[in-house]
């Protein structure tokens, strides 16, 4: 049914943290492999070694360059993005097949492969281009949030997790329940700041993203940051160690010459002499004797 | 939006069918039973022939075409599955209508209402594949007060210019016709004139900081994939401004070769036969332009500064 439930008991979602993703790629692969033998399986890949490759991803990571004041580097982020489970998916309500729906226990919103017609409306409805069309089998593909791994009692309740946040070297990634006010994932969001994806599409993302931190050395090695001198014996024998061993490591500018350098200025030593020595013999021989 | 032949040539041709079969229903409504048999049914067959190729070809993009009989359930929430409701809908009055209104089978009292129930079946489904596009807040070039009129004002175009061509051929060529084509033409230039000068005044306000949180300044470094991807050559389409531009004047221009045609037509009727067919082109090129200027949101993750 494409009409969307009310409310869910549960809003099941990820909080991706944009800080500590190294783009690695480990959650897509690792997405991609559960998924091409899981619910609405395979995630095709066509002419995967040829020149025009096409695949079916449920999570992609994308890159991007941000500019920060008063440095002359850009910073990297790295920016997974995958199906934001949205509390009013636009993708579901085009759907005219009821393939697409939102579930009233969890939140999570599914495609049946069984019913879709792959008419890709959804795709073109969703703002976060999450749905990905399958040539080879004619429907539309999505995140299910690995729905076959997160209430499989065959595993051991540590690894019912969606494959992407098992994967994920760095923990960028979490899994939990928005609903839940002391869920890992809504202390997160609360604690760092997490925040929505184009939030003027009023699609109501569940999925949230955590900004990247300020960066290490912008709060830990600025002078006013760090702790003041209590004025103690042992504070300023360690303040007059630090001057003379910082003033000792760092080499005089003219200290240190290259070889080049050496040779240089002995060249110019020499044929200074040599030039003096010459124009004193040139006076001595025109002097009138 | 990549403009799919199949969904352009769908939208172009039951356009003018349903504009064509609601105008008939008109003729039914207001003068009763048909004046000539042959002229009932070869116009009614065009129509439905018509919306039928159409509808046909709409379903040849599908993944999965069989299954299209799931798209009659959803009409509470999607207008695609409205559409799909009452455009097969308006065949059950019209087959009824053409029996009656063509003297097949005799009921004159069952013209008229058979009639004006065609015309608004036909004129709904218009509405509904509009609203389609309209509904999309994803695409800022289709989610305008004007995405419908224009599709109702076309439909209406084309499918009088048509009308004026089976009369002709039959002989039943009258100046009615002609009033309603030349102000349907009126309305379709003047709609799309409004509509193309809406969009390109809306305000180009998402911008890839927004979308990405990430501030001002951001810019793609990395793409997420090694070939383009599905996301990009369904939603990636670009078109030059300066190609838009020209296609945008060409498509006023045939307007404006039709509009001499339709002069022509009072000294000869055969002169509606280059309109319809000028009509029909410059149908099909707004619609290409329809899509190819529809910019998606999610590119802003795919390198678009601002949509």
């Amino acid at each position: 049914m494409t009409t969307l439930p009310t409310s869910t008991a549960k809003k099941l979602g990820l909080v991706i943290d944009l800080d500590t993703c190294v783009g690695c790629q480990a959650c897509a692969t690792s997405c991609k492999e559960w998924n091409t033998q899981g619910y609405s399986a395979p995630l095709t890949d066509e002419n995967p070694r040829g020149t025009d490759p096409l695949g079916v991803w449920l999570n992609r990571i994308h890159g991007y360059e941000v500019p920060e004041e008063g440095r002359d580097a850009s910073r990297i982020v790295n920016f997974p993005r995958s199906c934001l489970h949205c509390e009013t998916p636009a993708c579901v309500t085009v759907c005219p097949t009821g393939a697409s729906y939102k579930r009233a226990e969890d939140g999570i919103v599914l495609v049946n492969p069984d019913t879709c017609i792959g008419c890709k409306l959804c795709s073109w409805a969703c703002p976060y281009g999450a749905r990905e069309f399958d040539q080879s089998h004619g429907v539309m593909k999505k995140c299910t949030l690995c729905v076959d791994r997160i209430y499989n009692e065959n595993f051991e309740p540590e690894d019912r997790v969606p494959a992407c946040v098992k994967a994920c070297p760095t923990s960028a990634r979490h899994f939990g329940d928005f609903a839940d006010p002391n869920s890992n994932v809504s202390i997160l969001t609360r604690e760092r700041g997490g925040y929505d994806l184009l939030p003027e599409m009023d699609t109501k993302p569940v999925n949230k993203y955590l900004p990247p931190r300020k960066r290490r050395d912008d709060t830990t090695l600025q002078p006013e940051q760090l702790p003041a001198s209590d004025g103690s014996a042992m504070d300023r024998l360690f303040a007059w160690s630090d001057s003379f061993l910082t003033a000792r490591a760092q080499p005089k500018p003219s200290a240190k010459k290259t070889a080049s350098e050496t040779v240089k200025t002995l060249a110019t030593k020499i044929s200074g002499a040599a030039k003096t020595v010459a124009k004193r013999v040139t006076k001595a021989a025109k002097k009138p004797t | 939006m990549h403009p799919a032949y199949s969904v352009l040539f769908f939208t172009t041709a039951s356009g003018a069918g349903y504009g064509l079969l609601a105008l008939l229903g008109l003729v039914g409504f207001n003068h009763g039973q048909a004046s000539s048999l042959w002229f009932a049914l070869v116009s009614m067959a065009i129509a439905l022939g018509l919306i039928t190729a159409g509808l046909l070809s709409s379903t040849l993009h599908l993944g999965h075409p069989e299954r299209a009989w799931r798209a009659f359930s959803q009409w509470r929430s999607s207008w695609l599955s409205r559409e799909g409701i009452a455009a097969v809908a308006t065949y059950v009055p019209a087959l009824i209508f053409g029996l009656v209104w063509s003297g097949l089978y005799e009921a004159p009292a069952l013209i008229a209402p058979l009639g004006i129930i065609t015309a608004i079946l036909c004129a709904v489904t218009v509405f509904a594949t509009g609203k389609i596009y309209a509904t999309l807040n994803t695409i800022r070039a289709w989610n305008q007060p004007l995405t419908v009129p224009v599709y109702l004002a076309f439909a209406l175009a084309t499918g009088s210019a048509v009308l004026m061509v089976i009369a002709t051929v039959f002989g039943r060529f009258q100046v009615a016709q002609l009033v309603i084509a030349v102000i349907a033409l009126v309305l379709v230039a003047l709609l799309k004139f409004f509509y193309w000068r809406a969009i390109d005044t809306a305000p180009r306000d998402r911008t890839m900081a927004n979308a990405t949180g990430l501030g001002e300044g951001v810019r793609q470094w990395e793409v997420p994939h090694t070939a383009t991807n599905y996301i990009q050559k369904e939603m990636g389409f670009v078109i030059a401004r300066k190609h838009a531009q020209s296609l945008r004047r060409l498509v006023f221009l045939l307007l404006a070769l039709v509009a001499v045609c339709y002069g022509l037509c009072l000294i000869s009727p055969w002169f509606s036969l280059p309109a319809a067919a000028i009509i029909l082109v410059a149908a099909f090129v707004e619609r290409w332009l329809f899509f190819a200027e529809g910019e998606h949101v999610v590119t802003l993750y795919y390198g678009n500064q601002q949509v």
